[in-house]
């Protein structure tokens, strides 16, 4: 199914979006979290940005204090996924503004729709920035 | 609030969201579980209020706290649903979140409560609400939700609106996938947005795909046309890798299909500059089409810029793009030898163990040593983790197949004692085994081998090592068990009883102390041989008459002229030399420690009157006694000097089973104990007991008297009962008198059973022969059923059923092979007016002339469709005579045959499962 989470953790490895696109229980994705926070954040920045884990490839990305970190089957092509947290990354700038962990802890929903825009069922279907911000400013608009 | 309905206070004094999470953000770590269970109380009463605000609010915060402070939410699920109805699209989006992110598809049953409201939204002039509802249904559908909901997804698929439509062809995956009849439905609406120009349906469109040719991707070969125009066109990157990765699953399938599409490949991946899409090229080339030759070069040279880019991103795909060629085509790795071994040193652990695999890849008889000299330096180099990866890797390889690759026995076996010495080495357990193995398995490395373990048996730093322990066992098994091919045996005693031995574990203690009796027997023979008349087996002699006998010990008298420095004397002081070192082990707590010293100081105890007492004793009794000694010292050397080797695993059942032998249920018992040890552990009871130690502690009694087959001097009535039991276990030669012998241990029953009938020796003759047939013969039948379980990779077996569901219920819409409208459709399209002409127009849409241009070969051509649907009219035809169009189609291609079979297949499963 092309991804299968998205995860965004700080550097003191507190989850601050989790996104699943299978159904894992709660003890199993904190497990998840922990063991797959516990081998990226231990890594530096000469070091590639993929790590196997069980049956997932995690494909990750640090952006200042923030880590992006996407669970992909095997299947998935590596680098398109890397280009997809910039993706994300860049679409979250220019709605919050040169995006911080505080925005996405005070704006988890929003988060959440932006990424609802770009992924579904784990295929990514947006990757126009417009396009994805689009209904999320008309909400803005309406509230 | 007693009672705890909610309150007009609670509504005018909620806590916002915002509220929350600066709480969260100033409690303090040991207060926080505090402040989320009280947030957790409040939230409990809002939930409830009418207020639908308030109630979006508290579900808001609880969403939250499920999602990142992993807060149970089950309790919730029905106020999801209620808020879902609301006509305020914010709180629609808050119910819906709060589902999407903590409904289990499989578990909550207040989904089936949504349905209405989803197909309500569905169909709303909004398309935010329908957008909401398509994304609600992608990640909670099950398969109630999916039958309910096809029509309106129908509908949407072809919706003016592409920003729904998209939604609805992402969505309609997990449809198929939860009730395969929706894509009679829908399939041929998702087919027709492959030709559309809008990049976000395209994407969605690849993308469903994509996923669906991963499980069965022959169904989708007549639609290769299509995935061609798009290949061709098509400039987005993002769509253009999708259809790769398609292509990587079709063209396998159909050769002519990979000529066709390897050119645009190549251009694409010389002309991009998206290192994404030059890699997914690169990748399919490997995968797929490594049998064009120019491309597979191209995808080489840039697998070669990756390996030499200073990216590590680069670096480790172009690794594993690399192990992918290698399984076909070595030249590929062979030519980036330098690189791949230089990657072995870079900063990254995962480069590293990429570039490991590969250089393990490479590994033939001709360059198995200079790889592992080489891999050997590194190890050294390296961090502990990744030195121990690298022995796992040497290791692993080499023993493969037997140690397929090894043609120097005696380096590898120096090698091996090599690594254990290694500081950082964990792998102890399996050099151990490896050793034992090489021991019975290879008669000419055994002399070197006797060396190797002198070497690490007379090492006193090495007993400090806590992980190579194991290793040492088996080089003190292999000092005792080939101590006729020492140069030294004295100096080989010495080191078994060296102070420092202390420091080892009971079992392995006792593995030297059981060595040491071997060393000892050997030694006495050999006196006895050399100065009596008993000598019979030349054996000890062309050991002993080595020149280069170390002389230093002070056990070897300076007085001594002889040649073989085996007098009385040096006898003698051996003898006192085991009697000091293992007499104070004769009252060890550790049984197998105690007994086995006993054994020594027993035997010890019967022959140092016999060799010292001729000094006062007539010439007569000094030889009677003598020759009683011999007599006794022969029997326990010949008890010792029988062969061991590898069994074969069916070794066991050709031994004829004596009558009240209760043998299946003994050996389950003993499965139960030993079953996770792989090891081929062959050496002595003590090392299984390591393993026991450590795994089941409380069983060792159990398997002494089971397992255990190294009876000890003195048979106890326990283990005279065991012999009467299982005789079969035991050499009938030497019962006559109660003499210890070092029979092959029946430990791990998995690996190698060793039993010690009477037709061990013809047995071994022939193991080695029928070991590589006998291995797999055994586990076979797993082993296959295991082959249909993983042809198509699933995850779960249910999955694959719906795969292939999927996979049969598109072969009819493509392809037409059978157009049975099973019951659960019929019921579907009473349902739904909307459902039932397109039906009609799905379900075996296809004459057979068309079947037949498809089976043929002729899918590249882009009129394929447009001739199908001219077939609709004779569709009647085939729903009528379902027997004969099954006929007919036997008559094409033997593919056409199987698709048809597992159409039919297909069909038959939905009735049960719907």
């Amino acid at each position: 199914m092309g991804i299968r989470f998205v995860l965004m953790v700080n550097k003191q490895g507190q989850t601050r979006l989790a996104q699943y696109y299978e159904y894992l229980n709660i003890e199993e994705r904190r497990t998840l979290e922990g063991e797959i926070v516990r081998k990226c954040l231990a890594r530096n920045e000469q070091q590639c940005s993929f790590v196997e884990h069980r049956n997932y490839k995690v494909v990750y990305r640090r952006y200042a204090s923030l880590f992006f970190l996407v669970g992909v089957d095997n299947e998935e092509n590596e680098l398109a996924i890397l280009e997809f947290i910039h993706l994300l990354v860049e679409t979250m700038d220019r709605h919050f503004g040169n995006v911080c962990e505080l925005d996405i802890m005070f704006h988890l929903e929003k988060a959440h729709f932006m990424l609802e825009e770009m992924v579904m069922n784990g295929c990514i279907v947006e990757t126009s920035k417009a396009n994805i911000l689009s209904p999320i400013q008309l909400m803005d608009k309406a509230a | 609030m007693a009672g705890g309905g909610p309150s007009l206070m609670d509504s005018l004094f909620q806590r916002s969201l915002d509220d929350l999470i600066k709480g969260l953000r100033l409690s303090s770590p040991d207060n926080k579980l505090n402040f989320i269970s009280k947030s957790l109380d409040e939230i409990r009463r809002e939930i409830k209020s009418t207020d639908p605000q308030t109630k979006s609010t508290a579900l808001q915060k609880l969403t939250y706290l499920h999602s990142l402070h992993a807060v149970d939410m089950s309790f919730a699920a029905f106020h999801s649903v209620e808020l879902s109805s609301s006509a305020i699209h914010s709180h629609k989006r808050v119910a819906f979140l709060s589902a999407a992110l903590s409904f289990n598809p499989s578990t909550t049953d207040f989904i089936l409560l949504l349905t209405h409201q989803l197909r309500k939204d569905l169909s709303s002039p909004n398309h935010h609400d329908v957008s909401l509802a398509l994304s609600t249904i992608s990640s909670i559908c099950n398969p109630d939700l999916a039958r309910d909901l096809t029509p309106e997804l129908f509908t949407l698929l072809s919706s003016s609106k592409m920003f729904v439509r998209k939604k609805a062809i992402a969505a309609v995956l997990r449809v198929f996938e939860q009730y395969p009849d929706a894509v009679r439905v829908c399939f041929k609406r998702v087919v027709e947005n492959l030709e559309g120009a809008d990049m976000g349906v395209l994407s969605a469109v690849v993308g469903l795909f994509c996923e669906l040719t991963v499980n069965e991707p022959r169904s989708y070969l007549p639609l290769a046309p299509e995935f061609y125009k798009i290949l061709v066109d098509c400039r987005n990157n993002w769509v253009l890798i999708k259809v790769l990765k398609i292509f990587a699953k079709l063209a396998p399938l159909e050769p002519r299909l990979g000529k066709r599409v390897v050119e645009p490949i190549c251009e694409h991946m010389g002309r991009t500059g998206a290192k994404s899409l030059a890699f997914e090229c690169v990748r399919t080339i490997v995968t797929s089409l490594s049998e064009h030759e120019s491309a597979l070069k191209l995808a080489v040279e840039k697998m070669r810029e990756f390996l030499l880019d200073d990216d590590p991103n680069l670096k480790y795909l172009g690794l594993q793009a690399l192990a992918i060629v290698s399984e076909k085509h070595m030249w590929a790795v062979l030519e980036n030898k330098e690189l791949v071994v230089k990657a072995l040193s870079d900063v990254d652990v995962n480069i590293k163990l990429e570039a490991l695999r590969l250089v393990m890849s490479m590994v033939s008889e001709d360059n198995v040593m200079e790889i592992c000299r080489i891999l050997m330096s590194h190890a050294l180099k390296s961090d502990p983790e990744f030195c121990n990866e690298i022995l796992e890797f040497i290791l692993l390889t080499c023993s493969r197949n037997v140690y397929e690759v090894i043609i120097d026995f005696d380096w590898y076996v120096s090698f091996l004692g090599e690594m254990a010495r290694i500081p950082h080495c964990q792998k102890g357990r399996e050099i151990e085994a490896q050793l034992v193995d090489i021991g019975m398995r290879v008669k000419d490395a055994r002399l070197e081998l006797v060396h190797v373990a002198r070497d690490l048996v007379i090492d006193p730093a090495l007993l400090g090592n806590l992980y190579i322990h194991g290793v040492l066992a088996a080089a003190a098994w292999v000092s005792g068990e080939y101590v006729e091919l020492s140069r030294n045996p004295f100096e080989l005693m010495e080191a078994l009883l060296q102070p420092r031995t202390s420091l080892l574990p009971p079992s392995v203690r006792a593995v030297y102390i059981q060595s040491a009796f071997k060393v000892l027997t050997f030694c006495i023979y050999s006196y006895l041989g050399l100065n009596g008349d008993v000598a019979s087996e030349p054996v000890s002699d062309t050991e002993l008459d080595n020149d280069n006998v170390v002389i230093t010990h002070k056990q070897t008298p300076s007085t001594s002229s002889s040649k073989h420095n085996l007098t009385q004397e040096s006898i003698m002081s051996l003898l006192n030399l085991i009697e000091t070192n293992l007499g104070p082990l004769a009252g060890s707590d550790e049984v197998e420690v105690q007994e086995r010293a006993s054994n020594v100081l027993g035997l010890i105890k019967l022959m140092k009157p016999r060799i010292i007492g001729g000094l006062n004793q007539s010439e007569e009794d000094k030889i009677k006694e003598e020759l009683k000694a011999s007599e006794t010292i022969k029997l326990i050397y010949d008890a010792f000097s029988e062969e061991l080797a590898p069994v074969s695993l069916n070794s066991q059942e050709r031994v004829p089973i004596p009558d009240g032998l209760v043998l299946k249920e003994n050996l389950n018992e003993l499965e139960a104990i030993c079953g996770d040890f792989k090891l081929p552990l062959s050496t002595s009871f003590s090392l299984v007991k390591t393993r026991m130690l450590e795994k089941d502690a409380t069983s060792i009694s159990e398997c002494q008297s089971k397992e255990e087959s190294e009876p000890s001097n003195e048979s106890t009535s326990l283990l005279s009962e065991h012999r009467k039991r299982h005789g079969l276990y035991y050499l009938p030669s030497e019962s006559k008198e109660s003499v210890s012998n070092d029979y092959p241990p029946a430990h791990d029953p998995k690996d190698k059973a060793i039993d010690e009938a009477e037709d061990l020796v013809k047995l071994t003759e022939q193991s080695l022969v029928f070991k590589k047939k006998s291995n797999p013969l055994k586990p076979r039948p797993v082993v296959l059923r295991l082959d249909d379980g993983e042809k198509s990779n699933f995850v779960s077996k249910k999955l694959e059923v719906k795969e292939d569901l999927i996979s049969g219920a598109v072969q009819e819409v493509l392809l037409g092979t059978e157009a049975s409208t099973s019951s659960s459709i019929s019921k579907l399209s009473k349902k739904s007016s909307k459902g039932v002409p397109e039906l009609k127009d799905n379900t075996g849409n296809n004459d057979l002339s068309e079947v037949s241009l498809a089976g043929s070969g002729r899918k590249k051509h882009n009129k394929e469709r447009k001739h199908k649907s001219s077939g609709k009219e004779k569709e009647e035809h085939n729903n009528k005579d379902k027997q004969k169009s099954d006929r007919r189609h036997s008559k094409h291609k033997s593919r056409q045959r199987a698709d048809s079979a597992l159409a039919a297949q297909s069909q038959v499963i939905p009735d049960f499962l719907l």
